[in-house]
C-alpha cells in the first residue's frame, strides 16, 4: 500500500478503527452480560477494563500519522530535555567534541588564511615571481641591465617590477630609528593594485640611475613618526643622512617574499641606486621581480615567452647571459609553498583528534543506551518504529555535536591566537589568519558530519535491543553485539591514538638528532647584532672607515665579560648568504660566469675563528697585519679544499676571482672546518656549501663604503649574554652618540629559529598526540569500568564459587589489554604506511628512516601503559566486589 | 514461580503473542484477548487498550492484514490473519527473545574457570 493511496484510505482506516473497537467493546457487554450481570452493571466493567476509547482511538491512529516538522521540533525539545537531565554526561560529551572541533576550527582558520585565501590583491592569481635562474642556482638575483631588457623584450607581462631590500637611518624625526626599506621599479604598486593613501607613487623619470631623491613611506611610519599629518606629502626626511622628498603614503604590510624584514616602512626608487654595479649585467644584488600576467596569458605561455627573450639575449651578451634563464612562480605558490606541506600534516593530525574524540562519544552514548533501554522500550511501546527512535536519537547527537560546536568556535578562537603566538616568523600571512564564512561553514559542516558519525551506530544498537533490557527490571545485561561494538570502538580509537603518537615520537626524535648534529662552529656564549656606523660615515673616504671599524673592535673588546669580537659582513651562518665566483689560478680561465666556480664568501676580522670556535685544520688564520696594505689572502673550509684540492695541497695556491676583464688574484693561507650555512637540516642537500673567508681589512675602497650602514658583529663572552647588551652600547655610545646598535641575537636563538618550523610542527603535533592519548585512555577506561558495573553480578558469583581476587584483576585487565593491543597493531600498520607517504613528500624527518622501530615500539609501549591505568581502577573495584552484595540483588 | 498473578508484558512481547497466536488461525479482535488469555492459563492478561495500537502497528508493518468479515457469534467483525512478513518477523523475534534467555541462564550458571 503506497503513502499517496494511504493518504486517501487514511480517513477509511480511522473510520474502520473506531467501528472496530465500538463492536469489541459491545461483544465484551454482551458476554458479561450473559455471565449474569446488569447491563449497566457490565457497561461500567467493560469500559473501565477497556480504558479510555478516545484515548485508544488516537493512538491507533497515531501509527499511520507521518513525521512533520513538528515530530522535529519536538524531538529537539525532548532531546534538550534529555540532555539537562544528565547532566554529567552533556558536559563531558560536549566538552570533548568542543576541544575536538576547536582543535580542528583553529587549524583550518590557519589553513584557510594561508593557504587556501587569495592573496589580498586584486586578480592576484595572476600574479607571478620571476628571478633569473642558471644552471647552479635555480631562483637567483636578476640583474639591472638583464631586467631592463626583459621588461622591455616579454609580450607576456601586463605589469612587471623588480625590488630589492635595502635599509636606512631615519633621522631627525625624534630618537634615530632603523627602517627596512625596499628599492622598488616605478610601476610596483600599480603592478600590486596597491593604491596610496595619500601622495602618490614614483614616476618612471624618477626612477632613472642617479634622479632626485624621493621615497614612499608606509601608513604605520606616517601615524608613528609624522603624527599622520597631511603635510608631509612634498616635505624632506632624512635617511642615511640624505634629503628624500616624500612623495606618497602607502597602507601598511605586504607579505611578498622578498621581504625580508617583515614590516617595510619605507620604498625609494630602485634605479636611484648611484652605485656603479647597478649597471653590471653580472651582478648579484638580491633583486627578484613580480609580474602580472597579461589577461589570457598562462603562466606556461609566459615561461615560453620569458624563454625566447633570454635565447635572444645570451646571443648578444653571451659573456654574460650564457645559460642564463627565468624561473617563473605563482606569487602565492613562492608565499606559502614552504609551509603547505607542514600545514596540511597538521590539519590531517588534528583530524584524527576530532575521530578520536567521535568515538569516545559515541561509546558514552552506547553505554547510555543502554540505562536508556527502558524510556526506549516504553517510546517503542507507544508505537515508535525502529527508524522513529533513530530520527530521535540521530537528533540528540547532532544537538549534542552543535552545543560542542559552538564552544568549539569560541576555543578555535582563542585556539587561533595561541597557534598564531607559537607560530614561526616563518609562517607567511599570518597576518590575514582569521575567523570568516569559510571557517563557519566548516565549523558547521564537521559538526554536523561528527554528530551523526558518533550518533548513528549508538542508535542503531540502541533502537533495535530495546526489547529485551526492558524485560530485566534492572536492564543490567548487556546484549553481546553492543559489547563487542564498544569494543570495536576502544580499538578504533588505540589505533587512531597509536598513529599521532608515532609522528609526533618521529617528530621528536628527528629534532633530538638535529641538535646532535653539530653545526661546525660552537653556539654557546655567542651573541650578536647589526652595527650602524654614524650616518656621515656613509660618505667618509675609506681610511676614515677602516678607522673607525678598529675604533670600534678595539672598544667593545674592551668590555668586561667580551672574550673575542669580530666584524663580519655579507654572510652569516644559517642568517643570510652571498656568494662569489672564482677559478683556480692554475687552469685557464673559464670563458663565461656560469662555468666558474661557486662559493659562499664571509668577511670577517682576524679573531672571527677563535669567536666561532671553528677548528684550524691547516695553514693559519688572518691576523691583524693582513690589511689593505698588505697581499691578499683568502682561508678556505674543508669542503672547498676537498672538492678542488684532494691531494690537500691548498694552503699556497691561488684562486681568482676577478670578472671578463680583470684578475683578482688570492693566496689560500689556511683551511678550516665547514660550517653548516643552510641550517642543520638542510645544509647537507644544498649545492652550494665551499666556503671561504676574506679578511674584512682587506675590502677594496669601491666596497668598504657600503659598510657602515650596516655589518655584523660576533661576540664571544662569559656570563649572561643578554646583560653584556647594556654594556655594549655604552662603550659604542662613548664612540659616538649617533652609532646604531640593533638585533641583539644569541647564537642559539638564530640556530633556535632555524628549526623553527619543524619544532613549531612537532609542538602541535605532540599537543595532538596528549590529547589523543587521553582521550583513547578514557575511552577505554569508560569502557571497562562500564563493562565491570554491568558484570558485578557474573563476577559476585565467580567470587562465591571460589575465585581468587587475582583471577578477577585478571579477567577485568585481561578484557582491556587485549582491546589496547589489538588497537596497537592495526594502530603500527597505519603508522608505518602513513609515515613512508608523510616521509616521501616533506623534509620534517630528517635523519630518520621512515620506520624507525625504537621510537614505533616506545610509543606503543606508552600506550599500552596508559591501557593498563585505565583498566587498573576497574580491576581493582571487580576486586572488591562482595558477593553477598552483588547477589542480593536477585 | 508458584504465584498466579498475573505479569504485565514487556514491550514486542504483545505483537509476539498476537503473531503467535494469528500464526494457527485468523481472529478478531477480541477473539485474540481471549485467545491469549485461555493459552497462557490465564497467566497473561492482555491489556485491550495497548490491544488495538498494536494491531494498527502490525498493519502498518504490513505484519497482518484485515477484512471486515462475521464471527462465529454471528457480528460483523474485523478479522486480521498473519501475512508472510509477520510470519517472518516472528521467527526473528522468538529466536532473539530465545537468546536473551539463554544468555540470562549462562550467567547463572556456575564458572567455568
Amino acid at each position: 500500500m503506497n503513502a499517496l493511496r494511504r493518504m486517501f484510505s487514511r480517513r477509511r482506516l480511522y473510520s474502520d478503527l473506531s467501528a472496530e473497537i465500538a463492536g469489541h467493546l459491545q461483544e465484551k457487554i454482551d458476554e458479561l452480560v450473559a455471565s449474569g450481570i446488569s447491563r449497566e452493571e457490565a457497561t461500567r466493567m467493560a469500559r473501565r477494563e477497556f480504558g479510555n476509547v478516545t484515548l485508544l482511538e488516537e493512538r491507533g491512529r497515531e501509527v499511520w500519522q507521518w513525521p512533520s516538522m513538528e515530530s522535529f521540533f519536538a524531538d529537539v525539545r525532548f532531546g534538550l530535555r534529555m540532555l539537562r537531565k544528565s547532566p554529567g554526561f552533556t558536559v563531558v560529551a560536549v566538552l570533548t567534541l568542543a576541544l575536538g572541533i576547536g582543535a580542528n576550527t583553529a587549524l583550518f582558520s590557519v589553513v584557510n588564511g594561508v593557504l587556501l585565501n587569495p592573496l589580498p590583491y586584486p586578480n592576484s592569481d595572476r600574479l607571478v615571481t620571476v628571478d633569473a635562474s642558471k644552471p647552479q642556482f635555480k631562483r637567483g638575483s636578476i640583474s639591472y641591465p638583464n631586467f631592463l631588457d626583459w621588461h622591455r623584450l616579454n609580450q607576456c607581462f601586463s605589469y612587471f617590477s623588480v625590488s630589492r631590500g635595502t635599509g636606512f637611518m631615519l633621522t631627525g624625526a625624534g630618537a634615530p630609528e632603523e627602517l627596512d626599506a625596499v628599492a622598488v621599479t616605478s610601476d610596483f604598486f600599480a603592478m600590486l593594485g596597491v593604491k596610496p593613501i595619500l601622495g602618490r607613487s614614483f614616476t618612471p623619470e624618477e626612477d632613472q640611475i642617479g634622479m632626485g631623491h624621493v621615497v614612499a613611506i608606509s601608513a604605520d611610519l606616517w601615524r608613528r613618526k609624522f603624527s599622520a599629518s597631511r603635510d608631509i606629502i612634498g616635505k624632506e626626511i632624512s635617511l642615511d643622512g640624505k634629503g628624500y622628498t616624500v612623495v606618497g603614503i602607502f597602507p601598511g604590510h605586504f607579505d611578498l617574499p622578498m621581504y625580508y624584514f617583515g614590516q617595510t616602512d619605507a620604498y625609494i626608487p630602485l634605479g636611484e641606486f648611484a652605485n656603479p654595479v647597478l649597471s653590471n649585467r653580472v651582478a648579484g644584488l638580491g633583486i627578484h621581480g613580480i609580474a602580472r600576467l597579461k589577461p589570457g596569458v598562462t603562466i606556461e605561455q609566459a615561461r615560453a615567452d620569458m624563454q625566447r627573450v633570454t635565447n635572444y639575449l645570451a646571443q648578444v651578451y653571451p659573456e654574460a647571459d650564457k645559460d642564463m634563464g627565468t624561473a617563473l612562480t605563482p606569487l602565492k605558490e613562492t608565499i606559502v609553498g614552504k609551509v603547505r606541506g607542514f600545514l596540511l600534516l597538521l590539519l590531517g593530525a588534528v583530524g584524527f583528534v576530532l575521530l578520536i574524540a567521535c568515538v569516545n562519544v559515541a561509546n558514552l552514548l552506547l553505554a547510555r543506551g543502554n540505562t536508556r533501554s527502558r524510556e526506549i522500550a516504553v517510546r517503542s511501546a507507544l508505537g515508535a518504529g525502529t527508524s522513529r527512535l533513530i530520527r530521535q536519537m540521530l537528533t540528540e547527537s547532532v544537538l549534542l555535536a552543535a552545543v560542542g560546536g559552538a564552544l568549539g568556535l569560541a576555543f578555535a578562537a582563542a585556539g587561533t591566537r595561541a597557534t598564531l603566538a607559537a607560530l614561526p616568523s616563518t609562517l607567511p600571512r599570518a597576518n590575514e589568519v582569521g575567523m570568516d564564512a569559510h571557517v563557519l561553514w566548516f565549523t558547521i559542516v564537521i559538526s554536523l558530519c561528527a554528530g551523526v558519525f558518533f550518533g548513528l551506530l549508538p542508535a542503531i544498537r540502541t533502537a533495535r535491543h530495546s526489547t529485551y533490557e526492558a524485560l530485566k527490571e534492572g536492564g543490567r545485561s548487556v546484549s553481546p553485539s553492543r559489547r563487542h561494538a564498544q569494543g570495536a570502538l576502544v580499538v578504533v580509537q588505540m589505533a587512531l591514538a597509536l598513529v599521532l603518537l608515532a609522528g609526533a615520537g618521529l617528530l621528536i626524535r628527528s629534532l633530538s638528532q638535529l641538535w646532535k648534529i653539530d653545526p661546525g662552529f660552537d653556539p654557546n656564549h655567542i651573541i650578536t647584532f647589526n652595527l650602524a656606523l654614524p650616518p656621515q660615515m656613509n660618505r667618509a673616504s675609506p681610511a676614515a672607515i677602516r678607522a673607525a671599524l678598529h675604533n670600534f673592535d678595539a672598544a667593545i673588546a674592551a668590555v668586561p665579560g667580551v672574550e673575542g669580537e669580530s666584524l663580519s659582513w655579507g654572510a652569516f651562518p644559517m642568517y643570510s648568504e652571498d656568494d662569489q665566483n672564482f677559478w683556480l689560478a692554475d687552469q685557464p680561465r673559464p670563458a663565461s660566469e656560469g662555468q666558474m666556480y661557486n662559493m659562499l664568501d664571509y668577511i670577517v676580522g682576524p679573531d672571527y675563528l677563535e669567536v666561532m670556535h671553528i677548528p684550524l685544520l691547516a695553514g693559519r688564520f688572518f691576523t691583524a697585519s693582513d690589511n689593505e696594505n698588505s697581499k691578499a689572502v683568502v682561508v678556505i673550509d674543508e669542503v672547498l679544499a676537498k672538492k678542488y684540492f684532494p691531494n690537500g695541497d691548498a694552503v699556497g695556491k691561488i684562486i681568482d676571482q676577478g670578472d671578463a676583464t680583470h684578475t683578482f688574484p688570492f693566496e689560500i693561507v689556511g683551511v678550516v672546518g665547514h660550517v653548516k650555512q643552510w641550517g642543520l637540516d638542510t645544509d647537507s642537500q644544498n649545492s652550494l656549501r665551499a666556503q671561504l673567508y676574506f679578511p674584512f681589512m682587506q675590502l677594496g675602497d669601491n666596497v668598504i663604503s657600503v659598510v657602515p650602514s650596516n655589518s655584523n658583529v660576533i661576540v664571544r663572552a662569559t656570563g649572561d649574554l643578554l646583560g653584556l647588551t647594556d654594556a655594549i652600547r655604552a662603550a659604542s655610545n662613548r664612540l659616538s652618540k649617533d652609532e646604531v646598535l640593533t638585533n641583539f641575537e644569541t647564537m642559539h636563538e638564530i640556530i633556535e629559529s632555524s628549526l623553527a618550523p619543524r619544532r613549531f610542527a612537532m609542538m602541535l603535533l605532540g599537543a595532538f598526540a596528549a590529547v589523543a592519548l587521553a582521550l583513547a585512555g578514557i575511552g577505554l577506561y569508560g569502557v571497562i569500568a562500564y563493562a565491570v558495573g554491568q558484570r558485578t553480578h557474573e563476577i559476585g558469583i565467580r567470587i562465591a564459587l571460589g575465585a581468587h581476587p587475582r583471577d578477577v584483576f585478571r579477567l577485568v585487565v585481561g578484557q582491556g589489554l587485549r582491546l589496547a593491543i589489538a588497537g596497537v597493531f592495526i594502530g603500527a600498520a597505519a603508522a608505518l604506511i602513513l609515515i613512508r607517504v608523510l616521509s616521501s613528500f616533506s623534509q620534517l624527518l630528517y635523519g630518520i628512516g621512515g620506520s624507525d622501530p625504537v621510537t614505533l615500539i616506545a610509543v606503543a609501549a606508552v600506550l599500552l601503559a596508559v591501557a593498563f591505568l585505565a583498566c587498573y581502577i576497574p580491576a581493582r573495584r571487580a576486586m572488591r566486589v562482595d558477593p553477598m552484595v552483588a547477589l542480593r540483588y536477585e | 514461580m508458584g504465584n498466579r498473578q498475573p505479569r504485565d508484558l514487556f514491550p514486542g512481547a504483545l505483537e509476539m503473542m498476537i503473531l503467535r497466536t494469528l500464526k494457527r488461525q485468523p481472529l478478531h479482535g477480541y477473539a485474540l484477548v481471549q485467545r491469549i488469555k485461555r493459552d497462557s492459563d490465564d497467566l497473561l492478561q492482555i491489556e485491550e487498550g495497548s490491544l488495538y495500537p498494536a494491531l494498527q502497528r502490525l498493519l502498518k508493518e504490513g505484519c497482518v492484514e484485515a477484512a471486515w468479515g462475521v464471527s462465529s457469534t454471528n457480528r460483523r467483525v474485523r478479522i486480521y490473519k498473519l501475512t508472510r512478513t509477520g510470519a517472518k518477523y516472528l521467527e526473528r523475534q522468538v529466536s532473539s527473545f530465545e537468546q536473551m534467555l539463554e544468555g540470562i541462564a549462562r550467567v547463572l550458571s556456575p564458572v567455568k574457570s
